[in-house]
């Protein structure tokens, strides 16, 4: 019997061992995973495109002599300040009470220095966050903690959060754990509970309410601030329609990759499309309406690399906005806390309880020993790198595409790899001329 | 006094002038006529002023007001008086959708009722209706006080935190986690107080309170059934 071969055991790839494991877990607590972050599972993404670069029928631009410029103006519509960044690259909302303050201090010091503008998130504006960032963007969202008229009128833009991009038609949640006497009390709520944060407006619904909203936004500031609408990649087309209907001067549009403090992992996974199903849906309908590069669009959700931020241009987008990638640039993540991931029961890179306040390189926490970890001086000299780099990267393939703007970048100069990123981004599959989804068959 | 006429004056200007008064101002009287519905009346202000708006309303009627008195003669749109910071709001009519919403301070006095979802997400307002409001009122309420000498309908003060509901008349339904509370002498002080502040002409031992039972604080699987 011994020398009778056996069948290879085979796991399921229906059940397979992450699925049985969290069938387990599901009989064991009886309560969803919540967790941080973005979409894990791999969807079609930036890295399916090829930029085709310069040739027989296109010259490119001398890589250290010609000049590629990179600026970004935002808000050129109705606001009378717009928003002007040197680089391409924004960093997204994330909120005090997610994050910790010097965290928060890292991310305003390290754009301020990239010349790029940083975001606030559901918690309120800190002075420590306003006074680092000379460019700071305040989220409106459905929980209004802390809004106020003082903080909209030391903001440079305002941005309008209908939805993200990780959970599009879902609220917030900070749990109990991160809820200290500070978090609480911007939030005018007891501390450690926890917190939940409504998934619509208090006081409008649907873009015609949007409107006099936006309106009344505009009166309590002069019209001077720029609005941006966020929306969730759920239905790019119509929602970036309806925002420009309902007066925005930016949309910014968060596909499913696109991380948050916490939420269950199932809308994570399973509600919102792909960054790059959104980002073509998004600039016909800007097309339709004659306002293509007049209302600006930022796209983020899954941005790592110069790579990426070019191919978001090159599909239409004004600039792009980075969160992940953000955090992992201050340390988050890092192999260095590869100890303490391990007694967390995960490893570096894998390690996405944000919402439970023990993060190891101290960014996802609000315990003061250690949020001690991070140096915000030196976190923020690292963020200024990495921006750097994203956008030396960036101008190095609109160079050698012959683009002296990153914005003359356009969806000629791409190809994909795959039939569903041709389909998605709206370009022809390597080798062929053929987009799928376009034309008669 | 000061009066602008919204029939020839865009709303613009209106909203300037009103923001362009400061602490110290001597113009403390003002007059708005036709307001016709307009939309984003008197937001924004931030200073010891009283205006007052003969007529209707539309959406956000002094939003986000600081210090001022707005004095609406007529009935308010949706959203008066979002995100009150301190001042006072009052309407002779009744206040459609979301009054006082997610008002951190000031006093929002409805001399008419209110309709649903009034002090939605409300922070630190006082509002006083001498009607009645609508369904899913407080929701999400954390702080101040809620005075209704009407009735209330559906679910009110679901999921509630710490924002305290007096009721003088009867409640259609209590949403998840709001239960009747015994009142205590320092609410009927607190209830004194803003009933005399509101001109409303009530007794604070008729009313009920309503407040939070505090078991949706802290996620618990056993109450999934209660969201």
């Amino acid at each position: 019997m011994e020398n009778t071969p056996h069948t290879k055991p085979r796991d399921s790839w229906t059940f397979s061992p992450e699925i049985n494991a969290e069938i387990r877990r599901a009989a064991e607590t009886g309560i969803y995973d919540i967790r941080g972050g973005g979409a894990k599972r791999r969807v079609p993404h930036f890295d399916d495109l090829l930029f085709l670069g310069a040739s027989m029928s296109r010259y490119p631009l001398e890589g250290y002599r010609e000049k590629c410029d990179t600026s970004v103006t935002l808000g050129t519509r109705f606001a009378k300040k717009p928003i002007e960044l040197k680089i391409p690259v924004t960093i997204a909302g994330m909120s005090f009470g997610a994050l910790s303050g010097p965290a928060k201090e890292a991310l305003g010091r390290g754009a301020t220095m990239a010349g790029t503008s940083t975001t606030t998130g559901d918690g309120g504006m800190t002075n420590e966050e306003r006074g680092h960032s000379e460019k700071l963007v305040y989220q409106y969202l459905p929980s209004r903690y802390g809004m106020n008229p003082d903080d909209l009128r030391r903001a440079d833009a305002i941005e309008i959060v209908v939805g993200q991009g990780a959970k599009p038609g879902g609220g917030g949640m900070l749990l109990g754990q991160k809820i200290t006497e500070r978090v609480a009390g911007m939030r005018n709520l007891p501390v450690g509970i926890d917190q939940r944060s409504a998934c619509r407006h208090p006081d409008w619904t649907g873009p015609d309410d949007l409107e006099i909203k936006i309106l009344e936004i505009r009166e309590i500031t002069n019209w001077e601030k720029p609005i941006y609408i966020k929306v969730g990649g759920a239905r790019p087309y119509y929602d970036t329609a309806l925002a420009v209907k309902a007066g925005a001067d930016v949309v910014v549009l968060d596909g499913m990759q696109g991380g948050t403090a916490a939420t269950q992992d199932v809308f994570i996974e399973h509600v919102g499309q792909p960054t790059l199903a959104c980002i073509r849906p998004a600039v016909k309908a800007l097309q339709d309406l004659g306002m293509h590069r007049k209302v600006q669009l930022v796209v983020s959700g899954g941005i790592r690399t110069g790579a990426d931020v070019a191919k978001a241009l090159a599909l239409g987008a004004d600039a792009v906005a980075i969160g992940t990638a953000a955090l992992v640039a201050l340390g988050e993540n890092d192999p260095k806390w590869a100890a303490e991931y391990t007694k967390l029961g995960t490893t570096a890179d894998a390690y996405d309880d944000w919402h439970e306040g023990r993060d190891p390189a101290g960014i996802t926490t609000q315990d003061p020993e250690l949020m001690k970890r991070l140096d915000p001086v030196e976190a923020a000299r690292k963020l200024r790198n990495y921006l750097a780099v994203l956008t030396l990267e960036c101008q190095t393939i609109a160079r050698a595409c012959g683009k002296s703007h990153v914005h003359n970048l356009e969806p000629e100069d791409l190809c994909a790899l795959t039939i569903e990123a041709a389909a998605m981004a709206g370009v022809p599959l390597a080798g062929t001329s053929w987009i799928p989804g376009q034309g008669t068959f | 006094m000061q009066t602008i006429d919204m029939s020839t004056t865009p709303l613009r200007e209106v909203n300037v002038a009103l923001q362009a008064q400061a602490a110290q101002t001597n113009q403390t009287q003002w007059v708005i006529e036709n307001p016709r519905g307009a939309h984003a009346i008197a937001v924004g202000l931030d200073a010891p002023i009283e205006v007052t708006v003969k007529g209707s309303t539309g959406y956000y009627c002094a939003g986000m007001n600081k210090q001022a008195t707005v004095h609406v003669t007529g009935s308010a749109g949706p959203g008066v008086a979002e995100n009150m910071m301190s001042g006072t709001v009052i309407i002779d009519g009744d206040a459609s959708q979301y009054a006082g919403a997610t008002g951190h301070g000031g006093l929002l006095v409805i001399k008419g009722n209110a309709s649903s979802r009034c002090g939605i997400s409300m922070k630190g307002i006082d509002i006083v209706v001498h009607g009645n409001i609508g369904h899913m009122s407080a929701f999400m309420a954390q702080s101040g006080n809620l005075v209704v000498l009407g009735d209330a309908g559906d679910a009110l003060g679901d999921s509630l935190y710490e924002a305290r509901l007096f009721v003088r008349g009867s409640v259609k339904s209590l949403g998840s986690d709001c239960i009747e509370k015994e009142m205590r002498p320092e609410h009927i002080e607190i209830l004194k107080d803003l009933l005399e502040r509101a001109g409303a002409d009530a007794k604070p031992e008729e009313f009920k309170r309503y407040g939070s039972a505090r078991t949706l604080y802290n996620f618990h699987v056993d109450h999934a059934g209660a969201y």
